[in-house]
């Protein structure tokens, strides 16, 4: 699987930063709109096999190693964790949304009532969804890289 | 009245979807339709007012899940046995 025509490369090359802002925008506002980190790892995940196919296994190989995905994909759940322990450092409890209300990142209080979605809102919860975003990125890409790679393998012997 | 025939047209879509997929020798043609099944049922979610699950459904469902099954067809083989 060395890779398709280059029509399917330029394409590709073309479409992806769309679908990747697009998987980063659902990720950011998983607060606000439907969608959040799984949701928005998806897709971003979606663009990445769609690389993989375009350019083939063993190129994508070179670039991104699998022990790289696997540290990432750690990395997520580690910041998931770390991020609910610190509720119980910073406030009282597990989980504890420490942030609302500190005015600083995503810390404001939305105004009451019904008005316009405002992204700097919600304390810990985007974040959560960042380090969500990243397990589910790295997870699914790796599942589907180190499939390609496997079955490439096994088609030169 | 058109609400009605959307929510009577999409089911039977993917009920006919998937018996495809299973009728189907051809092992890539039945991923495919597989995937259309998948599609439509983020549809289907989407009119049920259940945006969050469709868009994880059409992202795993149709997109992640067809690269890994079409993968694995690539490293066995394409048809099935006849019985």
């Amino acid at each position: 699987m060395s890779g398709m025509s280059k029509i399917v490369k330029t394409i590709t090359s073309i479409s992806i930063p769309f679908i990747l802002i697009y998987g980063l925008y659902v990720i950011a506002h998983g607060h606000l709109t439907p969608g959040g980190g799984f949701q928005g790892g998806a897709i971003f995940a979606s663009g990445l096999v769609m690389v993989l196919v375009a350019y083939g296994s063993v190129w994508t190989m070179e670039k991104i190693k699998e022990k790289n995905l696997t540290m990432l994909e750690s990395l997520g759940a580690f910041c998931f964790i770390l991020i609910a322990f610190l509720g119980l450092v910073f406030g009282t409890v597990f989980f504890n949304n420490y942030l609302v209300g500190s005015n600083s990142i995503f810390g404001t209080v939305p105004a009451a009532g019904s008005g316009l979605a405002d992204i700097n809102t919600a304390g810990v919860i985007p974040l959560m969804n960042f380090a969500v975003g990243l397990k589910v990125i790295a997870g699914l890409f790796a599942i589907v890289l180190v499939m390609a790679y496997a079955i490439s393998k096994k088609e030169e012997k | 009245m058109i609400d009605e025939l959307i929510h009577f047209v999409i089911p039977l879509l993917i009920i006919i979807a998937a018996i495809v997929a299973i009728l189907l020798r051809d092992l890539l043609a039945s991923v495919i339709a597989l995937a259309a099944m998948s599609l439509l049922l983020s549809l289907e979610f989407y009119i049920l007012q259940a945006p969050d699950v469709a868009i994880a459904e059409a992202g795993v469902g149709a997109c992640l899940t067809t690269a890994i099954l079409v993968l694995a067809i690539k490293g066995t083989k394409r048809k099935e046995d006849e019985v």
